[in-house]
Parts: C-alpha cells; structure tokens; sequence
C-alpha cells in the first residue's frame, strides 16, 4: 500500500509541474506586450515601465520562472492589478462561496441521479427506462448558460420563489446549485444505471432472490451497494467539471466566488489574478483526482497491483 | 435513438445552410423602435434589444456552430490520432513525451484551459477554434494509443513488420483504420463538446464578438433581459440544446452500433 501511494504522489509531482509551467506561461502568450496591455493603450512609458518591473517581466525568462515557482511553493501568487490585494488572499476569500456552490450542486445531483438511475437499471426496458435514458441525454445536452436563465426565468420572474442573484441565504443557493448539478446528475444517472444492471446480473444477486430475500433489499442492499465504487469515483472525477461549470453558474447569478472572480480578472485584464485562478481550480482538480485514486486502491486491492 | 439523433442533426444542418437564404429578414438589420418586441406572426421568435430578428440570427448562428464544431473535430482528430498512433506504436521516449503533454493538459477540467487561453490571446473566433482544438486533440490522442497498444500486437500487424513494411505505412494501412470507428463515435460526442464550449465562451463574453450572431452571444445579450424579454434567451438556448441532444443521440447510437457491448443506451 506504501509503494502505491508513493508511486502515485509520485507521477502527480511532473503534472503539477507541467501545471504551473502552463500557468505561469500565460502572461507570455498575451499578443504584443502583456504590461501594455493591461494598462491600455493611453498608459504613459513610466507607467509601463513601473507594472513591467512590479510584476518581474523584465528580467529573463528563467528568473522569472524561479521567482514563480518560489511564490507558489510559498502560496505567494502576486498582487492583483484590480483591487491591488494579495491574489491569494482574494482568491481564499471567494474559496468558501464557490466550495459551498459545488457540494450543493454535487447533493442535488445524487439525489437525483442515484434514484433515476436505480429505477432505470430494474425496471430495464420498459418505458421508465427509456424516460429515465432520455431525460439524462436531455440533461447533458443543456447547457448550464442556458438552463440557469431557464430558471431564473421561472422561479424567480414567474413564481417569485427564489431570488435571481446573490448569496446569502438558502434560497440564494437552490437555482445554482440545481443549475450547477443538473448535467452532473444526468451523468451520473446513466453511470448508476449502467453499474446497477451489471451488478444485477451477477449470481450473488440470484442467489440473494433464491434465498428468498425482499426485491428491494436484493437491489438496494446487494446489488447497489456493489456498485457504489464506480458511481463514487465518478462523482470526484467530475468535481473538476463542477468547478469550470461554476465559472458560467457564478456568473449568471452573480454569486460571489472564483469563478466570477476569473471572470472580472479577464475582463480588468489582471492577469496574475487570472493565473492564480486558474492554477488554484485546476490544482484542486489534479489533488481531488489523486485523492479518488488513493481511495479507489485503498476500497479495491487490486487495483494497487496493476 | 440514432435515427433521432440524425433526424435532429439534419435539420440543424439544413437550417444552417438553407436558413439564412430563405428568412426574408438580415440578421444585422435594426429596427430600433420594435427592440425587444415579443415573438408575432411576422417575427416568430420576436426581435433583440437591438431590434434584430432573432429567427434571423439563430439561423446565422447556427452556420458559426457548424464551422466550429466542425473545424475543432477535424483538425483535433487528424492531429489526435497522429499523435496517438505515433506515440502507441513508437513507444519508448516519444510515448513519454506525448503521454506527459497529454496528462497535463489533462489536469485542466477542460473549458478551464480554453477560458484560460483566450482570456491571454484575445476573443476572437479564430481563437476560440484554436483553444478547442488544444483541449480536442487530447481525448483522441488517448483513445488511439490504447487501440494502437493493442493492434500492434497483432498477427496481421507482426507479419507486415516482418515482411518489412515502413512504421508509415503499418499506421496508415493497419492499425490507424481500426481504431477510426471509435474516433468517429467520440468526433461525434466532440462536435456537440466544441458546440458548447463555443456557445460557452461566447456567452463569458470571450468567443465571437457582437456583431456577428453566435448563439452564445445571444445569450448573453439576452442576460440584461431576463425580465422584461424572456425570448431572448429562450430560443438560441434551445437551438444550442437541440443540436447538442441530437450530436449526443447520433454518437450514443453509433457506439451501441459499433460497440454493442457499451449498453449506453438500453
């Protein structure tokens, strides 16, 4: 078990280098000059000069490569342009928003999906299963850009049930976080059933009807506690894709988090804050990935010997 | 499943290529004193807060969809599966170096890294198709070198080697086409992927640029209205779902198809 873990942490330490060397390359993609382009065009050369030597780009490449690998060793991510504020500071401060957004929008998925998908797996076939199939394509195919003014257009304009933008309260989480958990449960509704159904055809679950055990206690207590494994990895695996959905989610409800923050760092052109965001959601998806597999080889041994 | 799915896609395709000819109204053309007007008989889906003709523009939108979902396909494939098949055959050191690009790219949830991207070069149309197809080729990539992993082992593949066939011309002639039925399936899941993240970056504000009608600008557009003129947002979001639903309803079912072992439908 050791040398699986090691060998993991391992081969995730020249990813979260390559991570940062993408992150950190940014700034040098920006067409013409990045400084100039943060300023504008009216900006004085004294200005330009002063940003240039504030942010380090005027010394080599290397160097400024060893000044960002330091900082983010040490959590220092620059100042951002826009509030001039420490960028770690800004972006811890969003953090808890947009974590709150993500394990809603993660509960209203698998409450759900795990039904649908259980429903679906038994009753295979017949026109629930189709219902419950289509209704999950239907689910990923609708964007979260599109749904969540869908939403807001119902229940906050026609039915006056929840408030259209804003954080605060618990009826400012609910059109989020189902806007937010709507693809992911229809994902994950078409994983559960997909897993449910294997495990049915397993002879544990005959044997468990022939024992003469309860249909219900067959599916729930055998069959889908088997299952649990894949759907379980596979609601960490899509955590990375909740937080780039609550890029788009934040933004349409002006909820206060990091991906809005990313947002309005692109549009002031504050491009250490825009770095930052971005090596902080994809570092989460990188540890949240590694911890799914640490768990996935400590639930099932075989998996440490492949 | 996949006749729906070809059905939904059909339409989508001749309304982009037919609909705009045929819409008597200019996608760009303003009647200031109408703006926001509900949908009539003579503007069924109602008119934009610049007066245009939002029957007209979905329609134009729906040609920019098509460009990009094809053109990321594409080019990401063709390069993906290069890359992918040179990488599982070669092995070695030139399998590490493409596997390790290909993992960190992977470590982006990938709209991040397209977000990412244009945010630094600039929204534009151009980029936008150049930031999709970053994060496109990727999937391929990995798909192709596992079925190139296992194709090279083959008789077939051995007795060519042996009878001193070129790495060119094994790829081209025997392993590249059996792994080409599974990159159809996933071009076809990457078409409706590239449609969304598009739409996406456009309604961030990041992809196409106003004037030209994109169905994720409309969107966006359509946010400071949400109250007063629900229509636009309502009808370029259903065209980017349907065709979405029937890219996803072809390429599940071709792969139940192709694969009758996936079951990811029935």
């Amino acid at each position: 078990m050791v040398r699986f873990l090691a060998r993991r942490l391992l081969l995730t330490i020249p990813v979260l280098i390559g991570v940062a060397t993408l992150v950190f390359s940014l700034i040098h993609l920006v067409p013409g000059d990045p400084v100039q382009a943060m300023l504008g065009e009216s900006a004085s050369p004294q200005d330009v000069a002063q940003l240039r030597a504030k942010l380090g780009l005027d010394r080599p490449l290397l160097q400024q490569y060893a000044s960002f690998a330091a900082g983010v060793l040490h959590g220092d991510l620059g100042t951002s342009l826009r509030t001039n504020q420490p960028v770690t500071g800004v972006i811890l401060e969003r953090m808890p928003a947009t974590l709150e957004l993500a394990v809603a929008a993660m509960l209203v998925a698998m409450l759900i999906a795990i039904p649908l998908g259980i429903i679906a797996a038994v009753r295979k076939g017949t026109a629930i299963d189709h219902g419950a199939t289509t209704l999950a394509l239907v689910g990923i195919s609708m964007p979260t850009f599109w749904l969540g003014p869908l939403l807001a257009i119902v229940f906050s304009v026609w039915l006056g049930w929840f408030p259209v933008s804003g954080r605060g309260t618990f009826a400012n989480l609910v059109l989020p976080a189902v806007t937010l958990g709507a693809p992911l449960s229809a994902m994950l509704a078409r994983m559960t059933r997909a897993s449910v159904l294997e495990e049915l055809r397993e002879l544990y679950v005959t044997a468990a009807r022939a024992r003469g055990v309860s249909e219900a206690r067959a599916v729930l207590a055998h069959a889908f506690r088997n299952s649990l494994i894949p759907i379980v990895t596979v609601i960490g695996l899509q955590f990375g894709s909740v937080l780039t959905g609550a890029v788009i989610t934040e933004t349409i409800f002006a909820w206060p988090g990091v991906g809005r923050l990313l947002v309005q760092s692109i549009s002031a052109r504050d491009y250490p804050a825009v770095q930052g965001c971005i090596l902080l959601i994809a570092v989460t998806y990188v540890s949240m990935n590694l911890l799914i597999d640490v768990l996935y080889g400590v639930l099932d041994p075989r998996i440490r010997y492949e | 499943m996949l006749r729906v799915g070809a059905a939904l896609v059909g339409v989508a395709l001749l309304a982009a290529l037919v609909g705009p000819v045929v819409t008597p109204w200019d996608p760009a053309s303003q009647e200031l004193a109408l703006r926001l007007a509900a949908p009539s008989l003579a503007h069924p889906f109602g008119l934009d807060e610049l007066g245009r003709d939002i029957l007209a523009r979905v329609l134009a939108g729906a040609r920019i969809s098509f460009l990009v979902g094809l053109t990321v396909v594409t080019v990401s494939a063709t390069v993906g599966t290069m890359l992918g098949a040179i990488a599982g055959y070669a092995g070695g050191r030139v399998d590490d170096v493409i596997s390790r690009v290909i993992d960190i790219l992977l470590a982006f949830p990938g709209l991040l890294l397209a977000i990412a991207l244009v945010a630094v070069l600039g929204p534009s149309l151009v980029n936008v198709l150049f930031a999709l197809t970053i994060i496109g080729w990727v999937g391929y990539a990995r798909l192709v070198r596992g079925q190139v992993l296992r194709a090279r082992e083959f008789e077939y593949v051995q007795a060519a080697r042996a009878l001193g066939a070129s790495m060119t011309r094994i790829l081209l002639k025997h392993i590249i086409p059996t792994a080409i039925p599974a990159v159809i399936v996933q071009g076809t899941l990457g078409m409706a992927g590239a449609i969304i993240g598009e739409a996406s970056l456009s309604f961030l504000g990041l992809g196409v640029q106003p004037p030209t009608p994109s169905w994720g600008t409309m969107l966006n557009g359509g946010r400071a209205h949400i109250l007063d003129a629900p229509h636009l947002t309502i009808f370029p979001g259903l065209a980017i779902a349907l065709l979405v639903l029937g890219l996803n309803f072809l390429g599940d079912g071709l792969r139940d198809r192709i694969d009758p072992r996936s079951e990811s439908g029935r």
